[in-house]
């Protein structure tokens, strides 16, 4: 195990947050096992005040989830001078076989906590508890794969040995070798970045349609999650290239890296917040017939589409002006 | 939008006139607070600091040095093996080094003894560290007694000392030519204590490392990159190591926290039953004592950091320098290089705010939770 600070500030976070979301769990449990928003009983009152805990633990506890991501890939950006042959954050997850699980894991629990947070924030504002059921029942399935997150960190963490000679990302994002990162690198990279414009575009014509009080907003989550689909497999085959202006180097990290002046925690952050901006107002589409959400529900969703729209815009905009005034060309 | 942030405003308003009505209470627990972050923030600032000193000085390092094993113990290399290094393809220029170390019994203090490339020394001269001045009492024109390996008294003319600006790399430093060393240590010619291996393409290290081992299988090739990975990980783990050890005061620092969030006053109960009888919700004094939480963190942060920086580079860290540094009858007198990257902080964040946050949320909600009139009756 390397022994960094920050590593040990990882750790930490991890189990504070499996404890929390594992003391939500039970108290939400207990809350779908016996809510009765009729009755007026003791138990019904602790209930409805365990709500609040329940609540504020979570946003917490999701809150240093969204923010421990940032941390993980930073760290591991920093660690791979320790690490022989990792010359970016790929060598250090490389390193063993639990990096890239934990890291997969960490990126879906971030999507899934944001859009858990929306839930959350909707259901504050109906005064009846509209959204109860459902956004714990959420909680329950989202518990697991955050207890299994901090398993795995701790694991990779533990069995990460500066000695290991690691694969470096030259190597790893080079086409051809049948990993998921090598099938990404290998997209054909003008239909990739047309796929994402593609996406952008719609993101953008749906966000007019809903502004004009049509759909409720699934179309705009699907196509908001394509897009990040897209926008990830098209800063793999063709953006990341582009910046670094190296026709083979794929690698999705070294844009995190100070020569490219961070500006991969910028894209990244657009990306991510786009997608969980625009597949928010998709979870929160079937709940539009509660009265008690009748007014808010069409204003936040239109928020979120905004913001998703806005998230997007970013991220076109930076990789486009990059595209435009480099010298490099990918295609002749 | 404007009326979200009026309310958000008049909370903090509050809260802020509200802590400062219990300022006895409130700064007994951010004096606490402002120490542990100051702890752990020196920490990391110090190690931080040492892992770019220790770079700065490994930059100009030879990428490769070769060294002789016999019986698994490093020994005299010959020139031979020079010559047989330098005809492999990729190597610009083998040096081969002479250097040791002497210990002076009269002080207790080690010397690092070093023969300058090129033969620039003069026989009978030498040139002194700072520290090695210090400690001896020595000025240019002075003289410089070393006993040789047969016990006899030599005395060597010290040129000049080394400016001070050099003394983290040269505090311990004797630069002589290479007969007085010779002579000194009983070296015989012809041999070096090891070869500097300079490689015109740094990517083709490991491959002319590998070569040098096939052809000299007695050898052992040490490169840049693994020393500054070794020191990466030393600093590391020396930082670590303080930070677990720590980690008992942050957590009697929770325990503390917990405490005092949990032991509500009979005033502050009444004053959370007349705010809720008033017509706040639950959710208003929830948001009250995040704000709380985060005036209180934001201080202790901002004021720990604050100290921390100022006790790491502006007095070198007198805390935890002995255990962080090492130690050396003769260690160097330096400054520290300020530097605080977002990575510093974010860890600092993670190690005190995260838990004390955590530890305030349950009795921040039963506070919160109180019944207005069972408070108001009490």
């Amino acid at each position: 195990m390397i022994l960094h600070p920050a590593v040990l500030a990882l750790l930490i976070a991890s189990v504070l947050i499996s404890a929390m979301v594992l003391f939500a769990s039970f108290h939400a449990s207990h809350i779908l096992k016996h809510w009765d928003r009729e009755s007026g009983s003791e138990l019904q009152l602790q209930l409805e005040r365990n709500t609040y805990l329940i609540s504020t633990l979570l946003a917490y506890a999701l809150l240093f989830q969204l923010l421990s991501l940032a941390l993980l890939v930073y760290v591991a950006d920093t660690l791979h001078v320790q690490i022989a042959g990792a010359m970016c954050a790929v060598g250090t997850f490389n390193a063993n076989s639990l990096g890239y699980p934990a890291l997969a894991l960490k990126i879906g629990n971030f999507l899934f906590a944001g859009l858990w947070l929306i839930l959350n924030f909707a259901d504050a504002r109906g005064y009846d508890y509209p959204l109860i059921r459902a956004k714990y029942s959420l909680l329950l399935v989202l518990a697991l794969p955050i207890y299994l997150e901090s398993l795995l960190v701790w694991r990779f963490f533990f069995g990460l040995k500066g000695d290991v000679i690691t694969s470096c990302c030259g190597s790893l994002f080079s086409t051809g070798q049948g990993t998921v990162s090598s099938e990404l690198a290998g997209l054909p990279p003008l239909p990739t970045a047309g796929a994402f414009y593609l996406g952008a575009f719609l993101t953008l014509a749906l966000w007019l349609w809903f502004l004009r009080g049509r759909g409720r907003g699934y179309a705009l989550a699907i196509v908001a999650g394509l897009t990040f689909l897209a926008g990830v497999a098209a800063t793999i085959s063709y953006f990341a290239p582009t910046f670094y202006e190296l026709p083979h180097h794929h690698c999705p990290f070294c844009l995190l890296q100070a020569e490219y002046h961070h500006l991969g925690y910028l894209l990244y952050a657009t990306l991510f917040g786009g997608a969980v901006a625009g597949m928010g107002c998709g979870v929160l589409a079937p709940f539009h017939g509660i009265p008690s959400l009748s007014a808010t529900l069409p204003w936040l969703q239109r928020r979120l589409a905004l913001l998703c729209l806005l998230c997007y815009g970013l991220f076109t905009l930076i990789v486009t002006l990059r595209v435009l005034t480099s010298d490099f060309r990918l295609f002749s | 939008m404007n009326r979200s942030l009026e309310r958000q405003r008049n909370i903090l308003d509050f809260t802020l006139a509200s802590l400062l009505r219990r300022k006895g209470k409130n700064l007994s627990l951010l004096a606490i607070y402002i120490f542990i972050v100051f702890i752990i923030a020196s920490v990391t600032f110090f190690t931080t600091a040492l892992k770019r000193e220790a770079l700065l000085l490994l930059s100009e390092a030879p990428e490769m040095v070769v060294q002789r094993l016999s019986a698994g113990r490093h020994d005299l290399i010959s020139h031979d093996y020079a010559e047989g290094i330098a005809a492999i393809r990729g190597v610009t220029a083998v040096t081969p080094r002479l250097w040791g170390y002497y210990f002076d019994p009269t002080t207790g203090a080690n010397y690092t003894l070093l023969v300058p490339p090129a033969g620039t020394a003069v026989p009978g001269v030498v040139t002194v560290g700072a520290g090695v001045a210090r400690n001896l009492g020595l000025a240019a024109d002075d003289l410089l007694p070393l006993r040789s390996y047969r016990g006899e008294s030599l005395l060597y003319t010290v040129e000049a000392v080394l400016s001070s600006e050099s003394e983290l790399i040269a505090t311990d430093l004797v630069l002589m030519a290479a007969g007085d060393f010779q002579q000194l240590f009983n070296m015989p010619p012809g041999f070096a204590v090891d070869l500097a291996v300079s490689v015109a393409n740094p990517r083709e290290l490991a491959t002319v490392a590998g070569k040098i081992v096939e052809r000299y299988p007695d050898t052992r090739p040490i490169l840049k990159s693994e020393i500054l990975r070794t020191y990466d990980a030393i600093f590391d783990w020396r930082g670590g190591m303080m930070i677990v050890l720590l980690m008992a005061a942050v957590f009697s620092f929770l325990v503390f926290a917990w405490d005092k969030a949990a032991g509500l006053s009979a005033e502050e109960r009444r004053e959370i039953g007349i705010l809720k009888s008033i017509g706040w919700e639950t959710g208003d004094v929830l948001l009250l004592k995040f704000w709380e939480g985060c005036a209180v963190s934001l201080s202790a942060f901002c004021l720990g950091v604050l100290f921390a920086f100022v006790h790491v580079f502006v007095f070198s860290a007198p805390i935890f320098a002995p255990a962080l540094k090492g130690w050396a009858v003769i260690y160097p007198a330096f400054r520290l290089t300020p530097e605080v990257s977002p990575l510093q902080l974010a860890i600092l964040f993670f190690l005190t705010v995260v838990p004390y946050t955590v530890a305030t949320i349950v009795p921040s909600w039963r506070a919160a939770t109180i019944d207005p009139d069972a408070a108001m009756r009490q």
